[in-house]
């Protein structure tokens, strides 16, 4: 085949056949990929977009998955064709791949030097082993080349020394300390805090260029990759649906799936702000402190999650709290819900102290107060069904007795937008989306005057992501509840908040009208928090980038 | 407006809730119903065993010995001229009755036990724990002698005392099940609705929990059954003339090479109990997990 390209993906099918029938997870996709290019493949969950990684790295579990038809040719050789010995040689001479959660990508019981020089020295072609000293002087050039300091020390570390972002960075050396010609990227960034996000996606621009390597970027968010990508492949459940250059996808938008996709990343501000009409708080919080405490003696540090923090919640208004992993956000909304013990403090909801309630009275008193939880998937008992979920409250706090319970549920169902026949349907047989629905009809169920909301949507696809907050948005209003929103996604909650306070390591930053944040941040932090945010326009978005790369 | 819509709601609920699922779901589980069949059957003939059987269970005929099965003895007859095919229904009722009521106990004790500990955590758990690491510790045989010594030696007493000793891993199993349940965010909401402590227990976390509890407790059947075998060896348990299970199998291994018959039926006997437990216990580990299959 012809040596234009590093990478060739002709009609690829992958189809998975189950009892249910088939499903088709790839179906008749196609592109290329030049040496110094880079790919975005863009697409919800459940597009094949992974899929189309694990062929090309030939990781693919067959069966259940059966590759049906098409071709891959990497640097002119037919990869599906390959033996597995074949194969293995591939991966350590060609192709690299970076997984999404590098929590877990890691091996814990190992150094990440000797993770590292483990393909140097145990590399599949005999005459291009290393010794494990030479092995390690690379290493740490890698090590260096990927922005850790101290590379030589920090060999010697386990993963569990590293930071999230520090152990991506790991990764990416991991993955191209045998010199690959083609970086696959599978979510880099969708584990990590938005600045070190931007770390990452600086650290891959870089590297491709200057490595002249191909770098196939998989990501759920076309904001994320309009700043590093040359090309744009959007896929919808498994159909190639917009193949084009990062420009012609955002500026010449062609398909109406792509339209929606770029529609949906939330941008601008709330439409109809509240504005306070009472002095009087609704929550009123005063020097809460919730500490961590360790279980043994060998860790001695307390974790101060909540650190003095007081706030005040006026009724109406969505108070948005924004800040990276470990800031202490969900703590503090756990806290205010008294679901976790604090240390001191005192909280407040229309004058009643909740700190000085006893449990029964407490839990009389969650009638009044609610949450909805990040993920879906986890927060809905998997061995009730819908009815039985969204009853439970209802019954258990009085406000429905045995014989209208049933239609108060299918009201309920009604107003989050669920369909009344999957009533007596369990959560797994529902989208994510659906099921957040689910979860949220539980919490408004009891009608509660305040709801914390931890993260609701940011376990959801864009698409669905909207539509969820509008729901949010819409039932807020029509019951008049106030909220506490807690998110690390900035755009999200600008365009869903009132105010907004930014918290980092358990302390309040500062806290103003959203907007008026948004436009004078007077924080470091909140600044450069601000700036970290990806911007779905490429043009605007290399210029970010760029103009970050010079400060460093 | 009780249309069309609400009784089509009313229609579906009949067979939706946790346990009607599972029931449909067993029922088409092949597997799982015969070995739920075969299980019936055993009990019904146990039950039954002093109207039906075909000679008494202390009738010996000395003049014929150890025969191999034949028209009047269809499974042969013991050294004594005793007819194995009622020695083996007796020992059926001892063998079925302490399978069912020590697993039981083990079950109750072992997942009340497991579930708090793991729930509540911190101290209690700590305590709890101990406790069930020094009762392992304990040889089971002084307890269970113990027991016997001081209760005098009752049939009913032995298979509680069999159920108290064999609760400990259940114990464990549970505890670690429920302590990786509990932080579920589920089961953070049933608390944000505000549910008693009590009622998270037994609505959210052991439904949740059921799975490795069924696997253990068809694991556990064989395990008391030989127990009893065991015991009554030692001249604990039950006594001959009286038989059981177990108790047929350990005489029929002494005598296995010029009497095979009696080892291989008591030993038959005893190997279908135990598929169909194994088959009836995957079968109902499945039905009761939603997830599983739902064509």
């Amino acid at each position: 085949m012809s040596s234009r390209f590093l990478l060739e993906v002709n009609n690829l099918s992958v189809f998975f056949h189950t009892r249910k029938g088939v499903v088709k997870a790839v179906n008749n996709v196609s592109f290329n990929l030049k040496e110094d290019e880079t790919l975005a493949i863009v697409g919800e969950s459940g597009s094949g977009k992974s899929m189309i990684c694990h062929a090309i790295m030939g990781l693919l579990t067959c069966p259940p998955a059966n590759i049906e038809s098409g071709s891959i040719y990497l640097a002119g050789e037919e990869i599906l064709k390959s033996s597995e010995k074949k194969m293995r040689q591939l991966r350590s001479n060609n192709i690299a791949m970076i997984f999404q959660d590098p929590m877990t990508s890691l091996n814990p019981f190992l150094s990440v030097g000797e993770q590292l020089i483990e393909p140097l020295i145990y590399h599949s072609d005999p005459t291009k082993r290393m010794r494990k000293d030479k092995a390690r002087l690379q290493a740490i050039k890698m090590l260096q080349e990927v922005g850790i300091e101290n590379a030589t020390e920090r060999l010697n570390d386990f993963p569990h020394q590293f930071s999230g972002g520090m152990r991506q960075r790991v990764m990416i050396a991991m993955a191209l300390i045998g010199e690959p010609q083609l970086l696959i990227c599978d979510e880099p960034t969708t584990a990590l805090d938005v600045s070190v996000q931007t770390q990452i996606l600086e650290l891959i621009k870089t590297l491709q260029k200057k490595l002249k390597i191909g770098v196939i970027f998989v990501s759920h968010d076309l904001g994320v990759v309009a700043g590093i990508s040359d090309h744009i492949l959007v896929l919808q459940s498994g159909h190639a649906v917009e193949l084009d250059t990062t420009e012609k996808v955002f500026y010449e938008t062609k398909e109406s799936y792509t339209k929606e996709l770029l529609a949906a990343i939330p941008v601008g501000p709330k439409k109809n702000e509240c504005t306070v009409i009472t002095d009087t708080p609704l929550i009123e919080v005063s020097n809460l402190n919730v500490f961590f405490k360790p279980r043994s003696a060998a860790q001695s540090k307390i974790i101060r999650a909540v650190n003095d923090i007081s706030l005040k919640i006026f009724p109406g208004e969505i108070l948005g709290i924004v800040g990276e992993s470990g800031s202490g956000k969900s703590t503090l909304g756990r806290s205010i819900l008294r679901l976790l013990p604090i240390e001191s403090g005192e909280i407040k909801f229309s004058g009643i102290n909740l700190t000085h309630l006893r449990q029964k009275e407490l839990r009389e008193f969650r009638k009044n107060m609610q949450m909805i939880f990040q993920d879906p998937y986890a927060s809905l008992n998997p061995r009730m069904t819908v009815y039985e979920t969204l009853a439970e409250p209802l019954i258990f706090q009085g406000v429905a007795n045995r014989s209208n319970v049933k239609n108060q549920v299918i009201s309920l169902m009604d107003e989050v937008g669920l369909p009344k026949l999957s009533m007596h349907k369990y959560p797994h047989e529902f989208s994510g989306g659906q099921r957040q629905r689910i979860a949220i009809g539980r919490a408004i169920g009891v009608k509660p005057d305040f709801i914390v909301a931890d993260e609701p949507v940011s376990a959801l696809d864009v698409t669905i992501q909207s539509q969820i907050l509008d729901l949010i948005l819409d039932l807020v209003r029509r019951y008049s509840i106030t909220m506490l929103f807690i998110s690390h996604d900035l755009s999200v909650i600008r365009s869903v908040t009132d105010q907004l306070a930014v918290m980092k390591s358990g302390k309040i930053l500062e806290r103003e009208r959203t907007e008026e944040l948004w436009a004078n941040p007077k924080n470091d932090y909140t600044k450069n928090l601000l700036n970290s945010i990806p911007i779905p326009d490429p043009k605007k978005e290399r210029a970010r980038l760029m103009d970050r790369a010079k400060e460093i | 407006m009780k249309s069309k819509l609400m009784s089509e709601l009313d229609n579906r609920e009949l067979n939706r809730s946790l346990w009607k699922d599972a029931w449909v779901r067993l029922s088409k589980n092949r597997l799982a119903l015969f070995g739920l069949i075969t299980l019936a059957f055993f009990s019904v003939i146990a039950f039954l065993t002093p109207w039906i059987a075909p000679y008494g269970y202390e009738e010996q005929n000395l003049t014929l010995g150890a025969s191999p099965p034949s028209y009047q003895h269809l499974l042969g007859t013991d050294i004594f001229g005793r007819d194995m095919l009622t020695r083996i229904m007796y020992g059926g009722r001892v063998s079925l009755l302490v399978g069912f009521i020590a697993t039981s106990v083990a079950l109750v004790i072992g997942v009340s036990w497991g579930a708090l500990a793991g729930y509540v955590g911190g101290k209690l758990d700590a305590f709890m724990m101990r406790l069930v690491d020094i009762l392992y510790a304990l040889p089971f045989m002084i307890f269970i002698i113990l027991l016997l010594v001081v209760f005098g030696r009752n049939l009913l007493l032995l298979f509680f005392a069999i159920g108290a000793v064999e609760w400990l891993t259940m114990a464990r199993i549970v505890r670690g099940q429920v302590m990786t349940l509990k932080k579920q965010e589920f089961v953070e909401a049933a608390h944000s609705i505000g549910l008693p402590r009590h009622t998270i227990i037994i609505r959210h976390i052991v439904p949740n929990a059921i799975g490795p509890i069924i696997v253990y407790a068809t694991l556990t059947v064989p395990n008391v059954m030989l127990l009893e075998a065991f015991l009554s060896f030692l001249g604990l348990g039950i006594q001959p003339p009286q038989s059981s299970w177990g108790l047929l199998i350990n005489y029929g291994v002494e005598t296995m090479e010029e009497y095979p018959w009696l080892l291989v039926f008591p030993g038959l006997a005893l190997t279908i109990t135990l598929f169909a437990l194994n088959f009836l216990g995957d079968g109902l580990r499945d039905a009761l997990d939603p997830k599983i299959s739902k064509d």
